[in-house]
């Protein structure tokens, strides 16, 4: 069987924010229609690394090509090349609260492509029935949904327009086991239906398990790691051992600057 | 710290944030008059912008022009005083107070819902969210306001203008005993074409303004809440100073020519 062909390859990535290096070098590359979970600590750089290849942050240095295209130094077409193709699934939803949870779900159908609205609302229904939401919850705002269903309202805008690749920031941060469990199978169960290439960024080992095909872990901003889910437990890197088995004494060092009084 | 190098980093802050300033008003007027137009967003702003404005703005004018007319009375020196309160009412309203009252109140109900608004957008990642969804934030968000604040500005000036002569005319008819066809006749009389056009033109200036300082504070906050808190209280006051400032160049303009 052939390899699948390389959909996102990120090589010397690299990001500062005035003195704070926080990507220093990234390389990774994601084959066409795999789920790739980045885990690492908070303020190791995830959402960075995730909003680079965006192109909502604009690295310092080095390559990110998405269908062999640079995105990094992107033009307008390149721009929308690769919005055209992604969808997102952001940390705290980020859904629009002046609009109705089915205009949310439709937003790129109704202001992007320009659809009529009657198909844009059938087409949003028919995405909030894929995760699971009964069509009146359209009619709701999301002000009114819970954390768990505006989750479910954001993924199903994520995959609104069938997209190629998908992007997970922290999708189960803020919810209770079982709620971010059915959102991992949600995750799963649509990526696999599209037949997306998926990054997700998590420091959620259960979530990074259920919806990888492959883990890296990100640490002082580069990879320091990289295998399959069934590998996290025998890593052979002590660095990945105590982040999964989530212990305080190791040689990741969470910096906590103590209080002094003068 | 050297006071010349204070100068010299306080001057570079504020040319740095006029020069930004300006730059993001460019845009906001070009991403208003070309296409992709938002048409809903744009509705809804005006609704919001315009017609919900006119309770607040149509009370300011009222009693602004009644206050007027009893200072003008009460202020005269000749017997026959009412005589006067027509005509300088008139033209202190349609060139003066209607638009730059009309605009102070418009500025601190939408300037500061603009900043809020976009700014909200911006801390909880809607902004992000919508690029991400093939659809310029830019665009989408400030261009229909800035279109409909410049649109619903003069109407609202008209309305007050209207209302403002209003509040004069029940002050002087009601309590100050003049002819209801004197004063009428008076304002015909003394209120030019001029006055009216001139008192619109500041009001459309005026309305671009309060749409381009509250969109401008709104999207470049960072912060959380009290980042989101800094730029309402920031775009107010800035659409306040930039419509007195306005004010006094167009008027400038106005009498020269």
């Amino acid at each position: 069987m052939s390899e699948a062909p390389i959909k996102i390859d990120i090589q010397g990535l690299q990001k500062s924010f005035g003195a704070n290096h926080v990507l220093r070098g990234v390389d990774l590359t994601v084959p066409a229609g795999k789920s790739l979970v980045v885990i690492g600590g908070s303020g190791s750089g995830k959402s960075v690394l995730l909003k680079s290849v965006l192109g909502l942050v604009k690295p310092d240095r080095g390559s990110i090509k998405v269908d062999g295209r640079n995105v990094a130094r992107q033009s307008a077409g390149d721009k929308k090349h690769i919005a055209a193709q992604t969808g997102m699934l952001f940390q705290g939803a980020a859904l629009f609260d002046s609009l109705s949870v089915w205009e949310n779900v439709a937003f790129r159908l109704l202001y992007g492509q320009r659809n009529k609205r009657a198909a844009s609302k059938d087409k949003a229904i028919e995405c909030l029935a894929q995760v699971g939401l009964a069509p009146e919850v359209g009619e709701l705002r999301p002000s009114e949904l819970s954390g768990g269903m505006q989750k479910r309202v954001s993924l199903a805008r994520a995959i609104a327009s069938d997209p190629q690749i998908l992007f997970f920031d922290e999708p189960t941060t803020g919810l209770d086991p079982i709620m971010s469990d059915v959102i991992n199978n949600l995750i799963v169960e649509r990526v696999k239906a599209i037949g997306a290439t998926a990054i997700s960024i998590t420091h959620d080992m259960a979530s990074a398990r259920k919806i990888a095909d492959e883990v890296a872990m990100l640490y002082q901003g580069v990879i320091i790691w990289r295998g399959s889910p069934d590998e996290l437990d025998n890593s052979g890197n002590p660095m990945v051992d105590q982040f999964v088995s989530g212990r305080a004494d190791g040689p990741i060092q969470m910096q906590v600057r103590k209080f002094t009084r003068r | 710290m050297n006071p010349i190098a204070a100068v010299g980093r306080l001057s570079l802050d504020v040319f740095g944030e006029v020069g930004r300033m300006t730059n993001f008003a460019m845009e906001g007027a070009f991403a208003a008059v070309t296409p992709p137009f938002f048409w809903r967003p744009f509705l809804h702003a005006l609704a919001r912008i315009g017609f919900a404005s006119l309770p607040v703005v149509g009370l300011t004018a009222l009693f602004t022009g009644g206050a007027l007319a009893l200072n003008i009375y009460e202020g005269s020196i000749f017997p026959d005083a009412n005589a006067f309160i027509p005509q300088i009412l008139g033209v202190s309203i349609v060139r003066e107070l209607g638009p730059v009252l009309a605009a102070l109140m418009v500025a601190g109900r939408c300037s500061s819902a603009m900043a809020a608004e976009i700014g909200a957008m911006r801390v909880t990642e809607q902004i992000d969210a919508m690029s991400t969804l093939s659809v310029n934030p830019f665009r989408y968000l400030v261009g229909p306001r800035v279109l409909a604040t410049t649109i619903a500005m003069p109407l609202l000036v008209l309305t007050a203008d209207i209302i403002g002569v209003y509040g004069g005319y029940l002050v002087s008819v009601h309590l100050l005993d003049m002819s209801a066809s004197i004063y009428i006749n008076t304002l015909a009389d003394f209120i030019s074409s001029e006055d009216v056009t001139s008192g619109l033109i500041k009001a459309t200036v005026f309305g671009f303004l309060i749409a381009v300082t509250g969109c401008y504070y709104g999207y470049r906050s960072s912060g959380g809440a009290t980042g989101v808190g800094n730029a309402t209280r920031t775009a107010v006051v800035a659409a306040a100073v930039s419509i007195f400032a306005a004010n006094y160049l167009l008027t400038s303009l106005f009498v020269d020519f």
